[in-house]
């Protein structure tokens, strides 16, 4: 795939996370790193001897340590080997992902061990997010992740009324899914019964961005093993494979205000599903994936980018949460681990997509499995001003 | 012998002390733009550059993801684009894997660091040990590094004498080299009176704060020569950690630098280093590092730097004729200049530095204190 073919194949056969919460001060990162190792280790039944490399990922400014993986070698296990740290932003978590991938396929490591972290208490993430805006531009302007011009689109796109319930519904099937969950940070036990409570009562943050809406910050840890075809053959009974991945980003201005609609300007969603989708012949990804962890930050965001990843038309995408296709069980099972809303170690998030994705294909996800069998799984990334980094799973090496 | 990937073409500015008067953006602009004239790539979607490897750190930019600063410079509008998070000869490395995956074709990869910028390197340096025991201590990559020395000093016979003479040369090497930081030449009474820094590293004895940035264009064996008639070849790669807490560790040895070396010597089938190899690239943070990293790298004996350089091993293994990182490179982006060195000298386009029929070249370097990461890259004519 991408470029040329695959060197060889990879495939997922270990998986680990954390509890996700507001607060782990039993833990410090290391410790943190070192639960969702050994949970990865023992879920693979492999042990540190078995792993060829460490890569590492996570953003230095949440908790300000400079290079993290040199202290965290207490916890990942890493002394003695091969180690890489790769770093992107939000979706840092895919990019180990996809690095995992590129480093075993290319043959020069046969198991590679990611590890994706944030432990979001011990800083400020606002005030991480904001200084990333350039310093004599953007910086004033920003207010971290807090981006209201999504539900602005919407609601002139639908209406108002109908845009907040449907906001208001995708928020309450993800905390159904995260009540599923037991690793996830949030759930509150929603009901679609308070729709129109929660529209008047959630504060609202910046525009009609409402404070339930948005993802949460939290304390986390999640490891994936990856292994070359030949390995997680002999080492695992289920191996999810790595088909492809890609990765789109964009220049750093956002740009929100008086954009051009017929400019992408915040399109690389669409832009890189088109792309990926079409070098692997995939001509109806609506039809073809069985589950989609989609890096879901805000529910307005997540409304409208479910259009753009499966090329919807109208209010297609709308409609798919007000009738709960997005739900368990439902046409095309959104998050159903929570999301990002549910859990948001930022370092780890877009790695628990991956990760999330890979349980469902398995099959044995607990809880939040969906009922009908998963065969195909698309997990998403998202970060800095609006990147996109897209991993495809596949249950079967027949493609 | 194993698979390989091509620099077709590189492009650097000067090492300056400052760079005051641009922004890191435009630092790396006065590199693409070069690099792109040599080489005539594009930025086509099909046959051109798709994803981009970057190299910086958000302590050092003070900007969160540092790289989302960069992405129109780079290209990386539309495009992929990942980050090296540690020291930038391991973007070599891990673009050996992208591309050996199948996954990319051409990679475009660009560092920058304006180390000037900041408060103190020591500052940001001090920020990579943990909250609780070392950071309070006051540690950080260099006087960690001073700790290193004195216990290498020791063990090795490394005198004052040799740490003097490590700077002179380094600064007379780095003369006939115009990308290097423009340094007064020094004999070795000065060094040696140098101001005292950190016990034992005299001020001359470390490198100096520096500003630089570069772009290099990486590429599959198969299409290699649509971009350079003379392409230079990356052949192995291998990189090792240490444990963190300096306790737990032996100061004065080469742990990882040796199983870093093992490894990239065995993927590009370098049985004697000593024999096989004729350009050695060494990340010297301090000049105590030359001959131990040498001892690393398989080329002094183990715990005879002293003795290594008194025989005139630097010259007889042509280490570090840029200048080395000694002379000054930006502390995240000097293996990148270690493999750019290695990359002219193998292209036949080192100048007045040239080794005659160089065909293969090591480039080293480390990440965190005292090199607790070591990476080496083997690159072949």
């Amino acid at each position: 795939m991408a470029h040329r073919k695959k060197n060889r194949n990879v495939g997922i056969i270990g998986i680990g996370q954390t509890k996700h919460s507001s607060h782990r001060e039993d833990v410090n990162q290391p410790e943190m790193i070192h639960e969702a190792v050994s949970l990865a280790l023992k879920d693979a039944n492999l042990t540190m001897k078995d792993i060829d490399c460490v890569v590492h990922g996570n953003m230095e400014l949440f908790e300000m340590i400079h290079q993290p993986d040199m202290w965290h070698t207490l916890g990942t296990g890493a002394f003695g080997k091969d180690t890489i740290r790769i770093t992107t932003g939000g979706t840092v978590g895919a990019t180990i992902c996809c690095a995992s991938d590129n480093l075993v396929a290319s043959g020069m490591y046969d198991i590679v061990m990611a590890i994706g972290f944030e432990k979001q208490q011990e800083g400020h993430t606002t005030g991480g997010i904001t200084n990333m805006a350039d310093p004599l531009w953007f910086r004033k302007i920003q207010a971290g992740a807090l981006t209201g011009s999504a539900a602005y689109d919407v609601q002139r796109e639908i209406g108002v009324e109908r845009a907040n319930r449907a906001s208001m519904t995708y928020r309450i099937i993800m905390d159904k899914h995260a009540g599923l969950n037991p690793n996830a940070h949030r759930s509150f036990g929603l009901d679609f019964s308070q729709i129109d409570d929660l529209i008047k009562s959630s504060p609202k943050l910046v525009g009609d961005l409402k404070l339930i809406e948005m993802c949460s910050q939290s304390d986390g840890a999640c490891c994936v093993i990856f292994a070359c075809e030949k390995k997680a053959k002999e080492l695992s009974k289920n191996p999810v494979w790595v088909r492809d991945h890609i990765t789109k980003h964009k220049e750093e201005t956002f740009t929100i205000f008086g954009y051009d609609k017929k400019y992408p300007w915040l399109r690389t969603h669409k832009v890189a599903a088109e792309e990926l989708f079409k070098r692997n012949d995939i001509k109806d990804p609506f039809n073809y994936f069985d589950v989609f962890e989609m890096y879901d930050p805000a529910t307005w965001w997540a409304m409208d980018w479910i259009k753009d990843f499966f090329g919807l038309q109208g209010d297609e995408h709308i409609k798919l949460i007000e009738n709960h296709e997005i739900m368990i069980g439902g046409t095309m099972p959104i998050n159903l681990s929570g999301g990002v809303i549910g859990s948001n170690p930022i370092g780890a998030t877009a790695m628990i997509r991956v990760a999330e994705a890979a349980l469902q294909v398995r099959g044995n996800a607990g809880a939040h499995q969906n009922p009908t069998p998963v065969k195909h799984a698309l997990a998403s990334g998202f970060g800095g001003t609006m990147w996109t980094v897209l991993t495809m799973l596949e249950k079967e090496l027949n493609w | 012998m194993g698979k390989r990937i091509a620099i077709c073409g590189v492009a650097q500015i000067k090492n300056e002390p400052a760079y005051d008067h641009m922004r890191f953006q435009n630092m790396l602009l006065e590199c693409l733009e070069p690099v792109m004239e040599q080489t005539k790539v594009t930025f086509d979607l099909d046959k051109g550059i798709r994803n981009i490897i970057t190299c910086s750190d958000d302590v050092f930019d003070a900007r969160t993801i540092s790289d989302n600063g960069v992405t129109d410079v780079t290209g990386a509008h539309f495009r992929g684009e990942e980050k090296m998070a540690q020291e930038s000869i391991n973007g070599l490395g891990y673009a050996m894997a992208s591309i050996l995956s199948g996954h990319d074709d051409v990679i475009l990869f660009m560092g920058h660091c304006k180390e000037s910028q900041g408060e103190s390197r020591r500052m940001a340096t001090n920020l990579a040990y943990d909250p609780f025991y070392c950071r309070p201590l006051g540690m950080d990559f260099q006087n960690v590094d001073a700790l290193q020395a004195r216990a290498y000093m020791e063990k090795s016979g490394v005198t004052d004498n040799h740490l003097a003479k490590i700077v002179v040369r380094s600064r007379k090497n780095a003369k006939m080299n115009p990308y290097a930081r423009e340094n007064k030449l020094v004999d070795e009474k000065e060094v040696l009176n140098s101001p005292m820094y950190l016990d034992p590293l005299r001020e001359l004895y470390v490198y100096p704060v520096t500003d630089w940035a570069y772009a290099m264009i990486l590429c599959c064996e198969e299409r290699a020569r649509e971009f350079t008639k003379k392409p230079v070849w990356i052949t192995g790669y291998g990189s090792c950690i240490d444990r963190y807490f300096l306790g737990d560790r032996d100061l004065s040895g080469n742990f990882s630098l040796k199983n870093a070396a093992q490894r990239a010597y065995e993927k590009a089938g370098i049985k004697d280093p000593k024999k096989d190899i004729q350009v050695f690239e060494l990340s010297d943070h301090a000049a105590h590092q030359l001959p131990m990293w040498a001892e690393g790298v398989g080329i002094a004996e183990e715990g005879k730097g002293g003795k290594w350089i008194d025989e005139g091993g630097m010259d007889k293994y042509n280490v570090n004729l840029s200048g080395g990182q000694l002379n000054g490179n930006p502390l995240l982006l000097g293996g990148a200049a270690r493999a750019i060195e290695c990359y002219y000298q193998l292209s036949g386009q080192a100048g007045e530095r040239q080794v005659k029929g160089a065909k293969k070249a090591v480039a080293q370097a480390a990440t965190g204190g005292a090199g607790q990461h070591q990476a080496v890259l083997v690159m072949e004519a």
